[in-house]
């Protein structure tokens, strides 16, 4: 591959990397919006209770929970669905790059991204 | 104070913790977590996992950017985020484990350190650096843009640097921060990266490294969604408007002001862990 050849294929990857990005904070931001919206409609009034951690109920910490509460669209779980947006964004981008080395038969470099998704995708289960 | 009023306050302290941060370069989500916890009253754990959200919706909205102009290098950044995601893992479960009057204290400790070393005046050293065996086996080298054209650099110091890069994540998952001003430091100090690319590069993997310790945030019931939706949404508008007003901005006295805050900050967070009262 000639060097100018693989500059503009480093650019491209750099671009569809900024537009993901871009994508997955704006899709994020949607809906936690949404989801606060609906949350302070619904419990504006209510008092806070923020000052002694007692840790989340279930249907907020995981992925299937997050997803069960969203069937009855609740705000919370609504706001909690765009953080995991916001969260698998960086884990897009590196899924991505897995393929974009890939493509440029760069052996060493998908090893290394495998790797970084691996502990990624670890720490959601 | 009822669940709008508070949902009000917090918007607006992280738009403007925003928008100071991305204006001097330290990042917005290093004062949220002070302020939450001192002011607000917020439980720290709370406020650490809030603000590991916000950290992420910066680093990739920042990132986007960067990317297109051409200062990051994704292969720097993906080998060091083997180096981050793992500390970082590590510094998650690690703060599940400590008291919160001991996480207050690093807290602090880690806040006053950045302050100082970002209120520092910072200059690019443009050198020849002798290139690391390792560094050329992974093709860690690259071309930057300056006003004289494209630039090449080369690396070195990759294992120390790559060491750094792991404390650098366990302090990010420890206390939900992006760590940005020790990453900067690995890559402009260690292993002599150019100081534009360093700070590109740097931006970029927060969002990585962040993720990997949300996950075990999430699943510890750290992430609260009513405390988490405004302190990302203010944070990610100011930080956007701070990005907006970066150029032509006079930053010198306001980074002075900031880093004093900051500083402020960090002593108060010390203080109060050492008595006990966080």
């Amino acid at each position: 591959m000639t060097p100018s050849k693989q500059r503009w294929d480093d650019t491209r990857v750099e671009n569809i990397i900024g537009n993901l990005l871009r994508l997955g904070v704006s899709m994020a931001a949607f809906l936690v919006v949404t989801g606060g919206v609906l949350y302070l409609w619904r419990h504006g009034g209510a008092r806070v209770s923020f000052q002694v951690f007692h840790g989340e109920p279930a249907e907020y910490r995981s992925v299937s929970g997050v997803l069960h509460g969203l069937h009855s669209l609740r705000g919370r779980s609504l706001i909690q669905a765009g953080l995991l947006v916001l969260i698998a964004t960086p884990m897009a981008r590196v899924a991505f790059s897995v393929w974009a080395f890939a493509r440029e038969g760069d052996r060493v470099y998908v090893v290394i991204t495998l790797i970084v998704l691996g502990v990624l995708l670890y720490s959601l289960v | 104070m009822n669940v709008l009023e508070f949902t009000l306050v917090v918007v607006s302290v992280s738009a403007l913790a925003g928008f100071l941060g991305a204006l001097t370069g330290l990042g917005g989500g290093v004062v949220i977590t002070p302020v939450l916890t001192l002011v607000l009253g917020v439980d720290i754990r709370y406020a650490i996992g809030a603000t590991l959200v916000s950290v992420i919706a910066t680093s990739s909205g920042a990132a986007a950017a960067y990317v297109k102009e051409g200062f990051s290098n994704i292969r720097i950044g993906m080998f060091l985020e083997v180096a981050t995601t793992i500390g970082a893992l590590c510094g998650a479960f690690l703060a599940t484990r400590i008291p919160s009057s001991a996480l207050a204290v690093i807290f602090g400790v880690v806040l006053l350190y950045s302050a100082i070393v970002s209120s520092r005046p910072r200059r690019e050293r443009l050198e020849n650096v002798p290139s690391d065996p390792l560094a050329e086996r992974l093709r860690l080298k690259g071309t930057f843009p300056t006003s004289g054209g494209l630039r090449n650099y080369r690396v070195t110091g990759v294992k120390a640097g790559f060491s750094l890069m792991f404390m650098a994540g366990t302090l990010s998952g420890l206390l939900g921060i992006g760590s940005g001003a020790l990453k900067v430091i690995a890559m402009d100090q260690v292993m002599r990266i150019p100081f534009k690319v360093s700070t590109a590069t740097s931006n970029f993997m927060i969002g990585v490294t962040a993720a990997a310790s949300a996950g075990v945030y999430l699943s510890r019931g750290y992430i609260d969604p009513g405390l988490a939706m405004p302190v990302m949404l203010g944070v990610l508008g100011g930080s956007l408007l701070g990005a907006r007003h970066l150029m032509g901005a006079r930053t010198r006295v306001l980074r002075l002001v900031f880093g004093a805050v900051v500083g402020l900050l960090a002593l108060e967070m010390i203080y109060s862990g050492i008595a006990g009262k966080i």
